[in-house]
């Protein structure tokens, strides 16, 4: 794991050295990055505020289903999503048809502001689940003597609330700002041309349209930088990981009972619920009628992507197992390490670095696949432990001393004990690796040839050769594949599976 | 029989020593106030925990390096004395193969095991559908199999209610007696010791002392079981 980290980031850096510096596109992607990425991280953790909180206090019917579905824009392919923005806030979308009725100009959504627009889209919902997880951890008994105080409303917020978000919000942003950073779909989709591409874009561009290998390997070396020294600051700052576990734990509320406080609350509530739902609904409407007569290379390019998607699942397992076991042995605190060096690399710098070094033996776009399916692993890995890690420890402190007292140790217990127990969260971490290789539109379009083509670059081709209808029905069915494998790997994790 | 040879067992910060000798197929009480060090006197034993000075021997050998599952020792834990996604044949049949290839003979022996502490039938049935006492019992039915020569029990009993325990302690020296091993218990009621031991450890301050007949200690207890005796 480690080496091919290492060794890709070699092969970076041993060509990077040859390159002449930075120049001023170079300048402007590094601070459109810097740009986006705090404006992005700025709105989501500020509109996540309100909504959290109106979360927090109010019980109403749906509320868990609300929650649950802020988790969706985690497998969510980015490609799907980006579509159905367009849909909706894009030059012939509805909100430019409803200008257009009172004869205002239509609005655009190319530029800055789009890919501010759909990086809000898919981390507000993460920035409020980490927020809500800061409200319900402040204890009920708080809210209880709050109300025997009188405490309501404004001073609620800044006795009981405020000093929470202090705490809580700058991990938050943090967490956003890193990935923000390695964006580079939104981009590619939203941004580009010299005032709107990211580093992570940049890369591609020297790479795809120059072939500047020198250039791509500098962009990269600073692009691991940046991640590195983002990602530093977010593990430090940041705590609790925002699955949503045990979000929607009911916690009695005393306070906002006035009219205002509820109205406040519904207006964010139905705001955020429109904002994040609408553009999928959008996708589907607009999907549904090409599903039938669909060109074919659409077919084979999903089929391709299932194979992916197998492929890299298998590929997290193989690494994530073997990995899980020796960090809840406690043999394994560099293996922990290792983990989270997949946060750190960005996909596109393995991929870069997996480009040149493969290069001088074969024709890279030969693995083009296989490497896809592998880095698609590799950015899934930290995600993995997370979910393993905590659950194999717990196996091992509960039911370790057993298994040695019966001579268990090793193989017996692993294949008896530990394997069988964490088979629900080898079903989840399955299923996100899986969905998210699904729609992954990144290191596949470094290495593709005309000829092959995941669902998600399939998709990008068509919206590029302006086939929208096309492409929203392949939108809707790629939506249905990655929501469909996730679902089927984490339900056969949760079958049969006892306590 | 087995030997302590001054040995020290380190938990933590805390060290037990030990210096003393358990001849075969006797029934112990491991006794003495909380925290005093009976837990780590029992899980030194079964190699939990490290000795760090001295040596623990069996019939001559010195086992103190032995990992927990090549000792001749059998344990019952407080709790999860089961894994509670096997059946209850599986539990069982562990204590005759850790990896759990069991030929057809060693499942007649499971089923056998399982009729002999009163769980005829109840094969496939998982732990999570059964009761304390029931539990307890197919944890006895494995000990039974893996025959092992030293049984060591950390108060495998103590959340089952008072007429159970006193079912569970009767069956439980009933299999030691037909097995021929040698019992170390730890007891936290007086009545349970005097019940089905006829020896007696106590660990106070740090140390375990040699072993004299249970009905001595508890009649005439030294001043430091006294205060937790509270008699």
């Amino acid at each position: 794991m480690a080496a091919l980290i290492f060794g890709a980031l070699l092969a970076v850096a041993l060509r990077a050295e040859t390159g002449r510096g930075f120049n001023a596109a170079d300048w402007a992607a590094l601070r459109f990055t810097l740009v986006q990425a705090t404006l992005s991280a700025l709105f989501s953790v500020l509109l996540a505020i309100p909504v959290a909180r109106a979360l927090a206090r109010r019980r109403f019917r749906g509320r868990s289903l609300l929650i649950a579905l802020l988790g969706a824009p985690f497998i969510l392919p980015v490609i799907v999503a980006v579509l159905g923005l367009i849909e909706v806030f894009g030059r012939g979308g509805w909100v430019s048809a409803a200008l257009g009725t009172l004869g205002l100009p239509p609005v655009q959504i190319y530029g800055l502001h789009g890919v501010v627009l759909a990086h809000v889209f898919f981390n507000l919902p993460l920035a409020t689940r980490l927020v809500l997880q800061g409200w319900q951890e402040i204890p009920a008994e708080r809210f209880r003597l709050a109300a025997l105080l009188g405490i309501d409303g404004w001073s609620m917020f800044r006795v009981i609330e405020l000093p929470m978000l202090l705490r809580l919000v700058p991990g938050a942003f943090t967490v956003i700002f890193a990935i923000c950073l390695t964006s580079f779909a939104v981009a590619l989709t939203l941004g580009g041309g010299p005032r709107a591409t990211t580093i992570e874009l940049a890369i591609y561009q020297a790479f795809r349209f120059d072939f500047d290998l020198g250039r791509a390997a500098l962009l990269s070396a600073v692009q691991l930088g940046l991640t590195v020294f983002a990602g530093g600051i977010a593990l430090w700052l940041a705590r609790g990981e925002g699955f949503g576990s045990g979000l929607d734990r009911g916690l009695r509320r005393f306070d906002g009972k006035t009219t205002t406080a509820r109205c406040i609350d519904a207006l964010f509530i139905g705001v955020a619920a429109v904002f994040l739902l609408v553009p999928l609904m959008a996708i589907a409407l607009s999907g549904l009628p090409g599903f039938a007569d669909m060109p074919g290379q659409v077919w084979t390019a999903a089929l391709t992507s299932l194979w992916v998607a197998a492929l890299s699942t298998v590929l997290l397992l193989c690494m994530a197992l073997p990995m899980t076991t020796a960090i809840a042995t406690e043999r394994g605190r560099m293996v922990e390490i290792a983990g989270l060096l997949g946060l750190a690399a960005s996909p596109l710098v393995i991929g870069t670095g997996l480009f040149i070094a493969i290069r001088p033996y074969a024709n890279p776009q030969a693995f083009a696949l296989p490497v896809t399916a592998l880095v698609n692993a590799i950015t899934v890995l930290p995600f993995a432990l997370r979910i393993l890690v905590p659950r194999a420890r717990d196996i091992v402190a509960r039911q370790g001393r057993l298994g040695l007292s019966l001579g268990m140790a090793g193989l017996p217990f692993l294949r008896h004990v530990l394997l069988p127990r964490l088979r629900p969260q080898i079903g989840f971490a399955a299923g996100l690796a899986a969905a998210l290789s699904m729609g992954d539109l990144g290191v596949i379009t470094l290495f593709a040839d005309p000829d092959v083509a995941t669902l998600p670059l399939q998709i990008y081709r068509l919206m590029g050769s302006y086939q929208m209808e096309a492409a929203a029905a392949a939108s809707f069915l790629l939506l249905i594949l990655s929501f469909g494998v996730f679902w089927l790997l984490d339900r056969g994790g949760h079958r049969h599976a006892e306590t | 029989m087995l030997k302590l040879e001054s040995a020290t067992i380190r938990n933590g910060s805390f060290t037990l020593t030990a210096d003393l000798t358990v001849p075969d197929s006797t029934t112990i009480a491991v006794i003495g106030p909380s925290g005093a060090g009976k837990s780590t006197l029992i899980e030194g034993i079964a190699g939990f925990l490290p000795v760090t000075q001295g040596r623990i021997t069996w019939d001559g050998t010195d086992i103190t390096g032995h990992p927990p599952g090549s000792r001749p020792v059998a344990m019952l834990f407080q709790e999860d004395n089961l894994f509670p996604h096997l059946t209850l044949a599986q539990n069982v049949g562990l204590g005759l193969s850790p990896n759990l290839r069991l030929s057809q003979g060693d499942k007649t022996r499971v089923t056998a095991a399982l009729e002999r502490v009163g769980l005829a039938g109840m094969d496939t049935r998982k732990p999570g559908e059964l009761s304390g006492g029931q539990r307890s019992r197919a944890a006895l039915a494995r000990v039974m199999l893996q025959d092992k020569p030293l049984l060591l029990l950390d108060e495998p009993f103590a959340a089952l209610g008072p007429a159970l325990r006193m079912e569970m302690l009767d069956l439980l020296a009933e299999i030691a007696g037909e097995t021929g091993a040698t019992l170390l218990m730890i007891s936290h009621a007086p009545e349970d010791a005097r019940r089905i031991t006829t020896q007696a450890i106590l660990v106070a301050n740090g140390t375990a002392h040699a072993l004299q007949p249970t009905a001595d200690l508890l009649d005439d207890p030294p001043p430091v079981l006294r205060d937790y005796l509270g008699s």
